[in-house]
């Protein structure tokens, strides 16, 4: 089977007589290809083409394809081509295929690698115009409808908020506190190490203090609930929206704002503060039993220190920093989710550019926090 | 309009044989026993009411779906009991047209009719190309979609692309979901034409899920009936039409299928 002429050439008198024969098939396209475009690489000295199709056994889409293809190219070379010995079986597919490709397909669109390197830049300056200024619009949306539910708070969907509060919050309380405590650990561990040196030990009580209640609890919460619920929020969002679901409930006279992201943001302003006083006791434990067990002071002389190096101002400064922070994460995950088009690629890219951007903008945040709070000397 | 089709295929081999075949969801069954058999080459519908579990034959028999008992045998071969690679070479045999069309949301029309190819063929660019617009064409879709995504169809248009991809590799099997749902009468009767010329040039077999009653007359050999997860009759339309099964008599008789013999007579 292999070894049969698939194409037969001869020239009789002025006519260029082509057999096709065997099975015209997928499987052995590329043989038939390379036999259909060596016919006409240099013109024959005939008048006429005839396609002879007696001895063909078996026939699919590409091979009858490849007689069209056939067919056009002595067409085009005026060689009159006629298509003789047509199976009945054959004859729909080959009809079927004569009215296709009538226009060569498009080719790709290609640019040169440095256009397409400036175009992307270009995209990406835009895209982060595009971000701020949706950002700000939604933020505009998100006060509205707040506002329209502080006039009618009968409005305000409770139980949604709740479930949310669920998901977010508590769920995620074991993670927090494993983590926090960890980190108050080694804040703790490295402290000791390095204070040590110094004669300094009991000073790694005010660094952990302040440290956890300042910065590094809320920090941390913020990040984790950035991965942990940010993302689960704009791939939600993302494919309610893919789906319809976001237009279902704008026709039946519902504000998708209303009902599906402010609880969300009321669940995330919620939780992220109470997580935080979760993780930032979680990380002094953490921060205390390290100082115990591998810095000798036991937990009277831990917490008393704690006492005396840590405010209110400490705590306040801390925890005034949470609700931001939850907001920034909540908003950030909706408008990426709200802005998921109809792919599943797209719901991928979504999502972690709204982990990467509600984490970039929490340390952005607790840096504009941290200078001013410089600034009015607390 | 009566039914048009010369080549009566009887005789033929047996490209899928179905024995007591039981498959549900979370305990309770869909599929109480199903029991038919398909020859080469036919062209069969199979109708059903809304939920009655035809979608889950479907994904049944090509194998989505854990059946709880019975067997699905597929050019022969028992599913069950064949190894990872011949499954894999039968699944190139069949080509499968899902209820919502189940194109591929990341990738342009183009690519979603040239990806089948690409994987299984070697096929230079050009005859990628052309191939696979030869395929839209053929299912009645202009040039202008070949770049679009799948999102941006409409939901007749994401029919078609779905049925393109699945002729892609020339199948012998066709299963179709609900093709004609979704497309306005004159393309449903095309696409019915179409069909019946791909079954008798490629020799196809198709299994077609449908509510199309004239999608039941012209294109299908033979009707199976799903009612209660067992099917209630198996033949072509003049058994349906004499069936006296409750449900088929309101199906074949009801005010919808009068105007439409009525019209036909
Ligand atoms: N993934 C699933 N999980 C649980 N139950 C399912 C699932 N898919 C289908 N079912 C149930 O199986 C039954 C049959 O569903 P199926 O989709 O096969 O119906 P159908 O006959 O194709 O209906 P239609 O004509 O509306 O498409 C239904 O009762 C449905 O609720
Ligand atoms: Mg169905």
């Amino acid at each position: 089977m292999a070894a049969e002429a698939l194409l037969h050439v001869r020239v009789e008198g002025r006519r260029l007589v082509l057999d096709a024969a065997g099975g015209w098939v997928a499987a052995r396209a590329s043989e038939i290809e390379a036999l259909v475009e060596g016919v006409f690489r240099k013109r024959p000295a005939v008048d006429a083409v005839e396609i002879n199709l007696t001895h063909l056994e078996r026939l699919d889409t590409v091979g009858a394809w490849l007689i069209e293809r056939l067919r056009r190219a002595a067409g085009d070379a005026k060689l009159y081509p006629e298509i003789v010995g047509i199976d009945p079986r054959f004859k729909v597919l080959l009809d079927e295929v004569a009215i296709s490709n009538k226009e060569p397909p498009h080719p790709h669109p290609r640019k040169g690698a440095l256009i397409d390197f400036l175009e992307h830049v270009g995209i990406a300056v835009a895209e982060v115009g595009k971000d701020l200024s949706s950002i700000v619009q939604f933020t505009g949306e998100v006060v509205v409808a707040s506002g329209r539910v502080l006039l009618a708070p009968m409005r305000l969907r409770f139980t949604s908020i709740v479930h949310h509060l669920d998901r977010v919050g508590f769920r995620a309380v074991p993670i927090i506190v494993l983590i926090n405590f960890l980190i108050g650990a080694i804040l703790a561990q490295q402290g000791i190490f390095h204070f040590r040196r110094f004669g300094a030990e009991t000073f790694v009580v005010d660094m952990v203090g302040i440290l956890v209640l300042r910065e590094v609890g809320v920090l941390i919460v913020s990040i984790m609930l950035a991965g942990r619920s940010g993302s689960a929020y704009t791939a939600e969002l993302g494919s309610m929206k893919m789906r319809e679901e976001m237009d279902a409930l704008r026709v039946m006279g519902f504000d998708p704002v209303e009902v599906l992201i402010l609880p969300r943001l009321i669940a995330l302003i919620v939780a992220l503060p109470l997580l935080t006083i979760v993780g930032s006791l979680a990380a002094l434990v953490g921060g205390g039993l390290v100082s115990w067990v591998y810095g000798g002071f036991p937990p009277e002389v831990f917490l008393d220190r704690l006492r005396e190096a840590v405010t209110l101002d400490t705590i306040k400064v801390g925890m005034i920093k949470a609700p931001f922070m939850a907001a920034v994460i909540g908003l950030v995950a909706c408008v990426e989710g709200l802005r998921v088009e109809g792919s599943a690629e797209s719901l991928g890219e979504h999502t972690t550019n709204s982990v990467v951007k509600s984490i970039f903008l929490v340390i952005v945040l607790d840096g504009f926090f941290a200078v001013f709070f410089a600034a009015i000397g607390v | 309009m009566a039914k048009s089709k010369t080549n009566g295929v009887n005789g033929g081999e047996t490209v899928i044989r179905v024995r007591g075949l039981v498959s549900g969801f979370h305990g309770v069954s869909v599929l109480k026993g199903v029991d038919f058999e398909i020859k080469h080459g036919e062209v069969i519908g199979l109708v059903g009411a809304s939920g009655g579990g035809k979608s889950v034959l479907t994904r049944s028999l090509i194998g989505l779906l854990p059946k709880w008992s019975g067997s699905i045998e597929v050019f022969g071969r028992d599913l069950d009991k064949i190894e990872e690679r011949e499954r894999q070479a039968i699944e190139r045999r069949w080509g499968v047209l899902f209820q919502g069309g189940a194109l591929f949301s990341s990738l342009t029309v183009r690519q979603n009719v040239q990806f089948p190819m690409r994987e299984n063929l070697s096929l230079s660019n050009r005859l990628l190309e052309e191939i696979a617009l030869a395929k839209l064409e053929m299912v009645g879709l202009h040039r202008d979609v070949l770049d679009k995504m799948p999102s941006e169809l409409s939901g007749g248009m994401v029919k078609r692309v779905a049925l393109a991809r699945a002729l892609a590799l020339d199948p012998e099997i066709l299963f179709l979901d609900e093709p004609t749902s979704g497309l306005d009468p004159i393309s449903a009767g095309d696409f019915d034409a179409l069909i019946m010329a791909l079954q008798e040039t490629l020799g196809l077999t198709v299994f077609m899920v449908t509510h199309d009653l004239d999608s039941l007359y012209t294109a299908c050999d033979r009707i199976i009936a799903l009612a209660d997860g067992k099917v209630i009759a198996d033949g072509p339309i003049e058994t349906m039409l004499e069936a006296e099964h409750p449900w088929l008599k309101s199906y074949f008789h009801g005010a919808r299928a009068q105007s439409r013999s009525g019209a036909a007579a």
